[in-house]
C-alpha cells in the first residue's frame, strides 16, 4: 500500500494545533538566536574581564539585595505562565486569564525593581567599561522583558476575547515558552554580574 | 458562523481531476494582479525572483565599484581617486559583495526552489518571506544613502576600531553600516528561521531526511549557522554605535576597552559567514551537477555530511583572521591546525562532484561549462586558503593581495561560477523558455578568462608584498604589469556577466519553450510546470527516493508518486510532515497576501533612519508603528485555523 | 521529457585547450617571487630560511593539487566520455551507477588528510622555531605606530642611553633585536617582510615580536592594516650593518643638535612654524606630533619611505605634503620662497 493510501485513511489535525504549529517552531528557532545574542554579550564581558591591563573595576561586591529576590519574582512569573499555559490546555478560562495575568504583574513587579536598582548603583553607564557592559547588558535583557509583556499582555486579550482553547492555544503556548527563555537568560546575567565576583574572591 | 475543522481526513487525487481542481487551487493561489497584489504579494516564486533580480543589482553595483578601483590600480600613482573616494569605494565594495549580494542571491535560488525541491506549496511562514526580502532591499537603500551624501563607510568592510570610533571618524559613514548590518541582520536571520522550518517540517511525504535533496542541506545547515552567529556581528555594531554616541567604553582602549573585542565578534560571525555564501552555492553544484551528468550525485551521505561537518569547523576558526594580533601561542596553533584541517570536509564535495563526472556522461550544457570551471577555481581559492592557514605563512602573506587573490577565488569561484551555473540550470524553470547555449558558452568563456586573468596575478602580487587597501604603489615595487594585468582581467569578466545578462534579457521574450522538464532532471521541481502554477503542484507528491522522477530508469521500483496525492483544496494549505521521517501530520493552513511585510520594513527602515538622526521622538513613534503592524500581522485568525470555536 | 536541445550539446567541446593553457599559470608562481626589484617580497629575504621554506613548501603542495585536480577533471570529461557514447544512442540516457566510486572518494580523503597532518605538524614546528629569538636580544627597540609614520625609540640601560628616532631602523647583523610595539592612535601593522613576519601595533596593549638579518643591506618595511587616508604611504627601512657601523651610528644618533651659536634664520623659521610638531633635541623645538629630526640627514627617506630624502623632494614636502600625501597630519603651511630655502638649509645640518 502506498503512503498516501496509507495515510489517506487517518485524520490529520488542521492548522495551528500545539507543537505542530509553525509559529511554535518560529519561536524556538528564535529563541535560539536570541540565546546566541545573549551568550556573545556575555563572552564581551568575560573576555574584557580576563585582559590584564585595563581599568580596575569596582571594589565593591554587587549587592544581591534587591538582585537576588528580583530573580525570585521572575521565576514565579515563569510558574504562573505555565500554570495559564495548563489552563488553556484544559479549556479552563480562569486559570488561562489568572496565570497570565499573574505573570504580567510580576514582570512588571521585575521591570520596577530592577529600574530602582539601576538608579541607585554608583557608576554608570558612561562611568567605564564595567558600567557599561553591566547597564548595556542587563538593558537587553530588560528589553526582552518588556517584549516579554507586550506579548504576555496580546495574549491575555486574546483569551478574554475566546480565542484560545483545547484545541487551539498554541500561541499561548508560544508566548509561555518565550516567557520562560528570558528566565533563563536572566539567571546567566545574574550568574555573572551577581555571582561571579563572589566566587573568584575579588572584584 | 464558519464550521472549523480541527481535523480532516485528507482527499487524495490525482491528475484526472486535473483542470477542476486546477482552477480551484488557482483562485485560492494566485496574487490578485495590479499594485496592490504586486506589493501585497507572499508567493515564494515571486519573492525567490525578487531576491535574484535585486542580488544581481548589488553585484552590478559592487562591480562598478571594482572596476573604478582597478582604473585607480592599473598604473601606479595615478590620480583616479583621492584616497578619501579609493576609501569608500573599496569599503563599499566588500560590504557590498559580501553582504547584500553574496547571501542573497543564494537566498533568492532557495526562496525559489526550496518549497518545488520539497513538494509543498510555499515556504513555511509565507508574509515572513515578503518581509526578509523588503527588509533585504531597503537596508540596502538604506546603505546606499550614504554616497548620496558623499559619506559612504570607509573603515575596511570589517571595519576594526579605532579606525572606525568617532574621535578618527566624526562623520556619519560608520554609523550608516552600523544601522544598514544590523537592519540586514534582521532579515538575514529571519529568514534562515523560515528555511529551518521549511525544510524541518514541510517535506513531501516519504522526503525522510535521507532524501532530502542536497540543495536542502545546504540551506538548512547555513540557516541554522546565521541563527547562530549573525547575533555576534549585529551585536558588535551596535556596540560600536553605543561607543560612537553614548559614551560608553567597550572597545575605546584609553578607558579600559579593547579594540581586540570588536575582531573577535565581528570574526566569531565573519568566519562562519564566508561559509554561509558559499555552501549553498557548492550545494545547487551538487544537486545540478548530476543532471548535467545523467546519475545520481556520488557518495550523496558523505557530501550532506561534510556540509555540516564544515559549517560546525567553520566556527572554530575564526582567530585566524587576527594570527597578526598578538595572540598566544598556543591559540595560534590551535586554530592554525583547524584552519588547515578544515580543507578534508571540503575535499569531499570535490571529489564526489569528480566521481559523478568520471561516471556520468556530461551533457556540455552551459551549466556543465560553469561547473567544470568551478572545479578548477574552487580547488586554487581552497589551496590558497589552506596556504594562509599556517600562521608562519600567514604572517608574511595576510594583509597583502595574495589574501585578496584567495577571498576572490572563493568568493567568485565558489560563489558566483556555482551561481551562473544554477542560472543557466534552473532560469528554464522560473521563466519557461531557455538560456541560449551560445551565448551562455561565450559569456563562460569571457567570464573564466577575464577573472583568472584579473585574479591570478594577485597572487604574485601578494607574494611580491603589496598590501591591501593601498589607493596606489609607487613604481619602483616590481608590481606595476601585474596590477596592469589584473585590471584588464577585471573588464574581461565584467563583459562576460554583461553577455549573460544580455542572454537573460533577450530569451525571456525570445527564448525556446522549455516544458516542465527540459533537462530530465529527477528532482519533484521539475515534476510540474514551468514557471509552476501559483499552487506549485496539483497534488503533494509523495517521494520514495532520492531521485524520483529517476526510479524506473535507474533500474529500481517505482515508488514515487508525484502525480497523485493529497489534494489539500479546502483553503490555502500544504501539508506539515515529521521532521525525520517525513510522515503527514497536520494539514497547515496558509495566509493570504497581506501588506503587512511591507509596511513594517518600511517601519524598520524609518526606525533606523531615527536612530541616525538621533531623534528620539520620532524613534518612539516608529517603535508604535512597529509594535502596531506586527499585532495586525499576528492577530489569529479562523482562516489560518488559529482560533477555537465554531462560534463567536 | 527532454526537448531537443542536442544541438548545442553535440559541440565539440573546445575547453580542453583552454585548460591545457590555464594549467601553465600555476607555475609562474615559482617564477615570480624570487625577483630581486620586488623591495617588498620575502622569499629572497635575509630572514629566517624554514618560513621561507615552508611557503615554499605549500606553495608546491597548492600547485601540485591544482594541477592534479585539474588533469582528474579533464580527464573525467573527455576520456570516459568517449567510451560510453560509443555504448548507447541517446545522449541522455541515465547511466546506471557503476563501479564503486565511493571508494576512490575515500582513498583520496584520506591522501588528503595525511598531507594536511604533515604540513600541521611543519607549521607547529616551524612556529615553535620563530616564537622566540634563537638567543637573548641585546638590542631592544620600541616602534610607535602613529598616523602614517614610525616613531623609534632604542631602550638603553639607563635614560641617557635611550633615543627617539623615525621611520628608519637600524640593527646589527647577526643578532637578534627585540621589537616591542605600540600605537598612538589605531591599529597599524609592523611587517619587514625580508627579515620576519608582521605583527599588529594595538592601542592599549604592546606587542613583541623580533628581527634578525643574517646579511647587511637594505630593507623596506610596510604598515599592513589598514589606518586611514595614508596607509599606502606608511614605509620604513630597517638598515642591517656590521656591530661596529651599527655602533658608530647609535652614538652619533645620541648626541643631541648642536645649537649653533647666532640661531640661523632656517632655524628662526622653523622654530615659528615646525617646532610645534616635531622635536630637534638639543632645542627649543620639542613637539611630539611628528617624527623627531634630529639627525633628519642621516636618513635616506623622508615621509614614512615615501621620498628619497635629497634636497629636491625635501623642498617639495616641506613646501606641500598635501600634494604628496593628501590628509596626512602635516599642514600646507604656506612656506615658500626665501623661508623655504632658509629652512631646508638648516635641516640639512641635522646630520
Amino acid at each position: 500500500m502506498s503512503l498516501v493510501e496509507e495515510t489517506g485513511r487517518r485524520a490529520l489535525p488542521v492548522g495551528s494545533i500545539g507543537h505542530h504549529a509553525t509559529g511554535w517552531w518560529a519561536m524556538l528557532s528564535g529563541i535560539v538566536t536570541e540565546g546566541a545574542l545573549f551568550a556573545y554579550l556575555l563572552f564581551s564581558y568575560y573576555y574584557i574581564a580576563a585582559q590584564p591591563h585595563g581599568q580596575p573595576w569596582p571594589r565593591e561586591l554587587p549587592s544581591l539585595l534587591l538582585a537576588l529576590p528580583n530573580t525570585i519574582v521572575l521565576l514565579v512569573s515563569s510558574a504562573a505562565i505555565w500554570f495559564g499555559e495548563r489552563g488553556a490546555r484544559r479549556g479552563n478560562v480562569t486559570e488561562e486569564l489568572l496565570g497570565i495575568a499573574a505573570a504580567i504583574i510580576l514582570g512588571l513587579i521585575f521591570i520596577t525593581v530592577q529600574f530602582f536598582e539601576w538608579h541607585n548603583k554608583t557608576f554608570s553607564i558612561q562611568s567605564g567599561t564595567y558600567g557599561s557592559l553591566y547597564f548595556t547588558i542587563t538593558g537587553f535583557h530588560m528589553v526582552h522583558v518588556a517584549v516579554g509583556l507586550l506579548i504576555l499582555l496580546s495574549i491575555f486579550i486574546w483569551c478574554w476575547r475566546g480565542y484560545f482553547g483545547p484545541h487551539r492555544h498554541a500561541y499561548v503556548s508560544i508566548g509561555a515558552i518565550y516567557w520562560h527563555f528570558i528566565d533563563v537568560i536572566w539567571l546567566a546575567v545574574f550568574f555573572t554580574f551577581y555571582i561571579t565576583p563572589y566566587l573568584m574572591g575579588r572584584t | 458562523m464558519t464550521e472549523i475543522e480541527y481535523d480532516r481526513v485528507p482527499n487524495v487525487a490525482d491528475e484526472s481531476h486535473g483542470s477542476e481542481l486546477s482552477a480551484r487551487l488557482r483562485s485560492l493561489w494566485e496574487s490578485k494582479p495590479g499594485v496592490y497584489g504586486w506589493f501585497a504579494t507572499v508567493d515564494h516564486k515571486t519573492l525567490g525572483i525578487r531576491y535574484i533580480v535585486t542580488a544581481f543589482i548589488f553585484l552590478g553595483l559592487g562591480g562598478i565599484e571594482a572596476l573604478i578601483m582597478r582604473i585607480q590600480l592599473a598604473q601606479p600613482n595615478e590620480h583616479v581617486l583621492s584616497p578619501e573616494q579609493y576609501n569608500q569605494l573599496f569599503t563599499m565594495h566588500g560590504i557590498t559583495m559580501i553582504l547584500w549580494y553574496s547571501l542573497p542571491i543564494l537566498t533568492g535560488f532557495s526562496v525559489y526552489l526550496q518549497p518545488l525541491l520539497l513538494g509543498c506549496r510555499d515556504m513555511a511562514l509565507p508574509r515572513l518571506n515578503a518581509f526578509t526580502y523588503w527588509v533585504f532591499l531597503f537596508s540596502g537603500i538604506f546603505l546606499y544613502a550614504s554616497f548620496l551624501i558623499g559619506a559612504a563607510p570607509d573603515a575596511g568592510w570589517f571595519n576594526y576600531v579605532p579606525l572606525a570610533s568617532i574621535e578618527q571618524n566624526p562623520g556619519p559613514n560608520i554609523d550608516f553600516y552600523a544601522m544598514a548590518n544590523i537592519f540586514l541582520g534582521i532579515s538575514t536571520t529571519l529568514g534562515g528561521i523560515n528555511f529551518i522550518v521549511t525544510i524541518l517540517r514541510f517535506r513531501a511525504p516519504g522526503m525522510s531526511i535521507n532524501r532530502l535533496p542536497i540543495m536542502s542541506w545546504g540551506t538548512l545547515t547555513i540557516s541554522v549557522a546565521s541563527v547562530l552567529s549573525i547575533p555576534a556581528v549585529s551585536l558588535a555594531f551596535f556596540l560600536l554605535w553605543m561607543d560612537r554616541h553614548f559614551g560608553t567604553h567597550f572597545f575605546d582602549p584609553a578607558t579600559g576597552g579593547q579594540p581586540l573585542l570588536w575582531q573577535h565578534l565581528f570574526w566569531l560571525w565573519g568566519h562562519p559567514w564566508v561559509y554561509i555564501i558559499v555552501l549553498p552555492a557548492l550545494s545547487m553544484v551538487s544537486q545540478a551537477l548530476p543532471v548535467c551528468c545523467r546519475r545520481p550525485l556520488v557518495a550523496y551521505s558523505l557530501v550532506a555530511l561534510a556540509t555540516v561537518l564544515t559549517m560546525v569547523l567553520g566556527f572554530g576558526v575564526w582567530l585566524h583572521h587576527m594570527f597578526a594580533t598578538g595572540l598566544p601561542t598556543m591559540a595560534l596553533a590551535l586554530f592554525s591546525a583547524v584552519s588547515i584541517l578544515i580543507a578534508i570536509p571540503s575535499a569531499v564535495s570535490l571529489f564526489a562532484w569528480l566521481a559523478t563526472i568520471w561516471t556520468g556522461r556530461p551533457d556540455f550544457s552551459t551549466t556543465f561549462y560553469f561547473f567544470a570551471g568551478f572545479i578548477v577555481v574552487f580547488v586554487i581559492g581552497g589551496v590558497s586558503g589552506f596556504m594562509t592557514g599556517s600562521v608562519p605563512v600567514d604572517w608574511q602573506l595576510t594583509d597583502t593581495y595574495f589574501v585578496v587573490a584567495h577571498i576572490h577565488y572563493v568568493l567568485i569561484g565558489w560563489n558566483l561560477f556555482a551561481v551562473l551555473g544554477a542560472l543557466y540550470h534552473w532560469f528554464p524553470k522560473m521563466s519557461g523558455r531557455m538560456l541560449d547555449e551560445k551565448l551562455g558558452k561565450i559569456s563562460f568563456w569571457f567570464v573564466f578568462i577575464g577573472f583568472n586573468v584579473g585574479f591570478f596575478p594577485m597572487h604574485i602580487t601578494g607574494l611580491l608584498g603589496m598590501p591591501r587597501r593601498v589607493y596606489t604603489y609607487s613604481a619602483d615595487m616590481g608590481w606595476s604589469t601585474l596590477n596592469l594585468i589584473s585590471s584588464i582581467g577585471a573588464f574581461v569578466l565584467a563583459i562576460g556577466l554583461l553577455i549573460t545578462l544580455f542572454n537573460i534579457v533577450r530569451s525571456r521574450r525570445l527564448g525556446q519553450l522549455a516544458g516542465p522538464n527540459p533537462w530530465d532532471a529527477d528532482t519533484l521541481e521539475w515534476s510540474t510546470t514551468s514557471p509552476p502554477p501559483p499552487y506549485n503542484f496539483l497534488v503533494i507528491p509523495t517521494v520514495a527516493s532520492r531521485s524520483p522522477l529517476w526510479e524506473d530508469r535507474l533500474g529500481e521500483k517505482r515508488a514515487s508518486t508525484p502525480e497523485r496525492g493529497f489534494a489539500l483544496d479546502h483553503g490555502k494549505e500544504t501539508l506539515g510532515t515529521t521532521m525525520l521521517d517525513a510522515v503527514p501530520d497536520v494539514i497547515v493552513k496558509m495566509p493570504e497576501d497581506s501588506l503587512a511585510p511591507l509596511l513594517l520594513s518600511l517601519a524598520l527602515a524609518v526606525l533606523f533612519t531615527t536612530m541616525m538622526l538621533e531623534a528620539w521622538w520620532w524613534l518612539g513613534a516608529s517603535i508604535v508603528a512597529i509594535l502596531i503592524i506586527t499585532m495586525v500581522w499576528l492577530w489569529p485568525r479562523r482562516n489560518l485555523g488559529e482560533i477555537e470555536g465554531s462560534t463567536s | 521529457m527532454w526537448s531537443g536541445i542536442g544541438a548545442d550539446l553535440g559541440d565539440r567541446p573546445r575547453k580542453r585547450g583552454g585548460m591545457h593553457l590555464f594549467c601553465v599559470l600555476p607555475l609562474l608562481l615559482y617564477a615570480a617571487p624570487a625577483r630581486a626589484d620586488a623591495p617588498l617580497g620575502y622569499l629572497s629575504g635575509a630572514g629566517p630560511r624554514n618560513v621561507s621554506n615552508l611557503t615554499w613548501g605549500v606553495l608546491t603542495i597548492s600547485i601540485l593539487v591544482v594541477l592534479i585536480i585539474t588533469g582528474v577533471l579533464l580527464f573525467a570529461i573527455f576520456a570516459r566520455r568517449n567510451r560510453i557514447s560509443s555504448e548507447s544512442s541517446n545522449e541522455r540516457e541515465l547511466v546506471s551507477r557503476a563501479g564503486n566510486p565511493v571508494a576512490v572518494i575515500y582513498a583520496g580523503l584520506v591522501l588528503s588528510t595525511l598531507v594536511l597532518f604533515g604540513v600541521t605538524i611543519w607549521t607547529m614546528m616551524t612556529l615553535a622555531d620563530i616564537a622566540a629569538p634563537p638567543s637573548a636580544p641585546k638590542v631592544t627597540i620600541e616602534v610607535t605606530g602613529h598616523e602614517w609614520w614610525w616613531e623609534v625609540r632604542y631602550i638603553g640601560d639607563d635614560p641617557s642611553q635611550t633615543f627617539v628616532t623615525a621611520n628608519e631602523i637600524h640593527i646589527p647583523v647577526g643578532e637578534p633585536v627585540a621589537i616591542k610595539l605600540r600605537s598612538a592612535d589605531v591599529i597599524h601593522s609592523f611587517w619587514v617582510p625580508a627579515l620576519s613576519g608582521k605583527t599588529d601595533t594595538i592601542p592599549g596593549q604592546t606587542n613583541t615580536t623580533w628581527i634578525l638579518a643574517d646579511r647587511a643591506g637594505t630593507f623596506r618595511g610596510q604598515c599592513t592594516e589598514y589606518c586611514g587616508l595614508q596607509h599606502a604611504h606608511m614605509g620604513f627601512q630597517v638598515i642591517a650593518s656590521s656591530k661596529e657601523k651599527f655602533e658608530a651610528w647609535r652614538q652619533a644618533q645620541l648626541r643631541v643638535a648642536s645649537e649653533k651659536s647666532g640661531a640661523s634664520p632656517g632655524q628662526r623659521v622653523f622654530m615659528q612654524k615646525c617646532a610645534v610638531c616635531h622635536t630637534i633635541r638639543g632645542t627649543r623645538a620639542g613637539g611630539r606630533v611628528g617624527p623627531d629630526l634630529t639627525h633628519l640627514m642621516t636618513r635616506g627617506t623622508i615621509a614614512a619611505d615615501t621620498l628619497p630624502n635629497r634636497v629636491g623632494y625635501l623642498s617639495g614636502w616641506i613646501a606641500d605634503p598635501q600634494h604628496v600625501k593628501p590628509g596626512s597630519k602635516m599642514p600646507r603651511l604656506n612656506i615658500d620662497g626665501e623661508d623655504l630655502a632658509q629652512v631646508r638649509n638648516y635641516l640639512e645640518t641635522l646630520d
